[in-house]
């Protein structure tokens, strides 16, 4: 929970945006995020965000599956309840792969599915401050974080200058809190309703 | 449009190079004529015979593919390999030569009735045998000899007119319409390709040609298994031919994006044909049926047991650990060495495929193996630089040319 004061420029087209965001960062502001209506490619790398590592983890979940089903089929087979199924050895590997490999994808498509919504801070009965509204439907909005010392009139000047058709001074919430959509109470004093 | 290197000139150490590799090709062949070939035991005949047949069944194969790759991205309707498609084009210009050498050996096989190797060929051991009976008018002579005269002949004809079609591409603008139009008739052409590939390297050709050297023994699999080990070949390949290129200066286009679409190509089809692997190995394992386990007694049990998981080591293992991360499949130097040992891998693939049939009690891996080897990848290197240099690198007018440059993965 930290509330933060947030500088809003929504500009209406990626060609404005992508220079507007290099400008933003030589200027040295610190970009909180950016909402996109859809993806746009090569905007992590304007933006100077980091390679995901959530393959890594992937990997991880994947590698993870791997030896549960292994030690846990090989165990039972071999030690717990040894069965002769059709003159088989008790260590028949090749019956174990696909079972194995199953395992395998689950454990990384379910841990991956949970670490990425955990990395985008979605979740059911969990709320995040929506900057603008439209950023679902046609304007790109960027998100700038200000410090106690950050003009907030230079820089909102400083977006329309870098071709924001609308920006905004916003106090929210960073990250995501638990509450529910029908009973609204925002954690944050400046309640600021936005125009669709 | 900017200044690139259209033209591929080959390079003098290239030339020396595939002379060399044919020249030390050439002498081992002589060698093994003379030493196995000629000889009186019918045994070592078929060894020497063998060791060509998997080199050049193995080559044509490849180069096959990398005809398969274009018509499948062009079906697609992919845009992002026209920035190299010169280069699996001019692989594929080998496949009537490859091809003319392999239908030679074969044929030399069957019409001389060298049972030895398809033990079909032995007219009184199939009329007392009556499973060989029942497949007598699929292994006949007169079927395998039309047959294979027709998958090459139609593989070099189809392969041809596509090559032809693209020169188009280098000729002149094309307007909305002609640019739709040739985009129209590539499709078709691809798919004319490819529905013969299907009905000959994905079912009957490797059945006849290598699945017959155990006549009793039938695995559906057996040919999508052929498929693969070709196929991750001969993207292996292209990929060796476009890195060295880029290393040349070459192919200005083609980045780091384009190769890590490759790198893709190479890890999918790898794990896909380690999937064909592990069904025809599983469901035989798992049945013990006398008649199926025949191919794998050899195999798993023999003399090629060593190879065969070696095999799955280098087929499967390395690419999956090696060309997993993202970083992998964008290094050049790491792809370079990943092509290298998949083209390495499915080789020895082939020659345990045939090889663990016709000798199966002992490993013949030796110098002729090498030797024919580097015979074939001496031709290989000596005409696909030829080809390079006959045409420009970049189809400069394709309609979807831009799309390839400025791919982004």
């Amino acid at each position: 929970m930290a509330i933060k004061k947030f500088v809003v420029g929504c500009f209406d087209d990626e060609e404005v945006l992508f220079p507007a965001v290099k400008k933003v960062r030589t200027a040295g502001y610190k970009i909180h995020d950016i909402y996109t209506p859809f993806a746009v490619h090569g905007l992590d790398h304007a933006m100077g965000l980091r390679e995901t590592s959530l393959h890594t983890a992937g990997f991880i979940y994947g590698i993870t599956g791997t030896t549960t089903a292994l030690s846990c089929i090989s165990w039972i087979f071999t030690k717990d309840w040894p069965l002769n199924i059709g003159g088989k050895p008790h260590f028949a590997l090749p019956a174990w792969i696909p079972i194995t490999f199953e395992l395998t994808v689950l454990f990384a498509a379910v841990g991956m599915v949970l670490t990425f919504c955990y990395l985008c801070q979605l979740a059911p009965f969990v709320k995040k401050h929506h900057f603008h509204a439209r950023a679902t439907d046609d304007l790109f909005v960027m998100v700038i974080e200000c410090t106690d010392n950050t003009n907030t009139d230079d820089l909102q000047s400083f977006l329309t200058n870098a071709g924001a058709v609308e920006t905004d001074l916003q106090v929210a919430e960073a990250d995501w809190w638990v509450g529910s959509y029908d009973k609204d109470e925002l954690p944050f004093e400046n309640k600021k309703v936005l125009a669709a | 449009m900017a200044s690139i290197k259209e033209k591929f000139e080959i390079p003098g150490n290239l030339k020396t190079w595939s002379y060399a590799l044919i020249g030390v090709g050439l002498l081992a062949l002589i060698l093994g004529f003379v030493q196995k070939g000629l000889s009186k035991d019918e045994h070592e005949q078929a060894i020497f015979i063998g060791t060509v047949m998997y080199n050049t069944i193995f080559w044509t194969l490849v180069c096959n593919a990398s005809m398969f790759f274009i018509c499948v991205t062009t079906l697609a309707m992919g845009g992002w390999q026209h920035v190299f498609r010169r280069v699996p084009e001019a692989i594929s210009t080998l496949v009537p030569i490859f091809g003319s050498i392999t239908l030679f050996v074969l044929l030399f096989v069957v019409f001389t009735g060298k049972h030895e190797i398809y033990h079909w060929l032995d007219t009184k051991a199939v009329d007392a045998d009556p499973i060989l009976k029942g497949k007598s008018g699929f292994l006949s002579v007169k079927f395998f000899t039309i047959w294979s005269i027709l998958a090459i002949g139609l593989w070099s004809f189809l392969g041809y007119r596509i090559r032809l079609l693209s020169n188009e591409a280098d000729q002149g603008k094309f307007d909305h319409l002609t640019g739709a139009q040739f985009i129209y008739r590539s499709a078709v052409r691809a798919a004319m390709f490819l529905g013969w590939f299907g009905l000959t390297v994905g079912s009957t050709v490797p059945w006849l040609w290598m699945m017959s050297i155990t006549p009793h023994w039938y695995s559906t699999m057996y040919s999508w298994y052929t498929f693969a080990s070709s196929f991750v070949s001969g993207v292996s390949l292209m990929a060796l031919w476009v890195i060295y290129l880029k290393n040349k200066g070459y192919l200005e286009y083609t980045t780091q994006e384009h190769l890590h679409d490759i790198g893709k190509f190479m890890f999918a089809f790898s794990i896909f044909w380690t999937y064909l692997w592990f069904s025809q190995y599983m469901l035989i394992w798992y049945a013990n049926i006398p008649e199926e386990t025949v191919y794998f007694k050899s195999r798993v049990q023999g003399a090629y047991k060593g190879i065969f998981f070696f095999n799955l080591i280098i087929n499967f293992l390395c690419p999956l650990l090696i060309l997993m991360k993202r970083a992998a499949k964008r290094n050049y130097t790491l792809v370079t060495f990943m092509a290298v040992l998949i083209l390495f891998g499915h080789w020895i693939d082939f020659y345990q495929m045939v090889m663990g049939s016709i000798s199966k009690d002992e490993v013949t891996l030796g110098w002729l193996d090498f030797g024919i080897l580097s015979l074939f990848v001496g031709l290989m290197i000596l005409f696909v630089a030829r080809a390079l240099a006959s045409k420009p690198l970049v189809p400069k007018y394709h309609p979807f040319l831009k799309e390839g440059i400025i791919h982004h993965t």
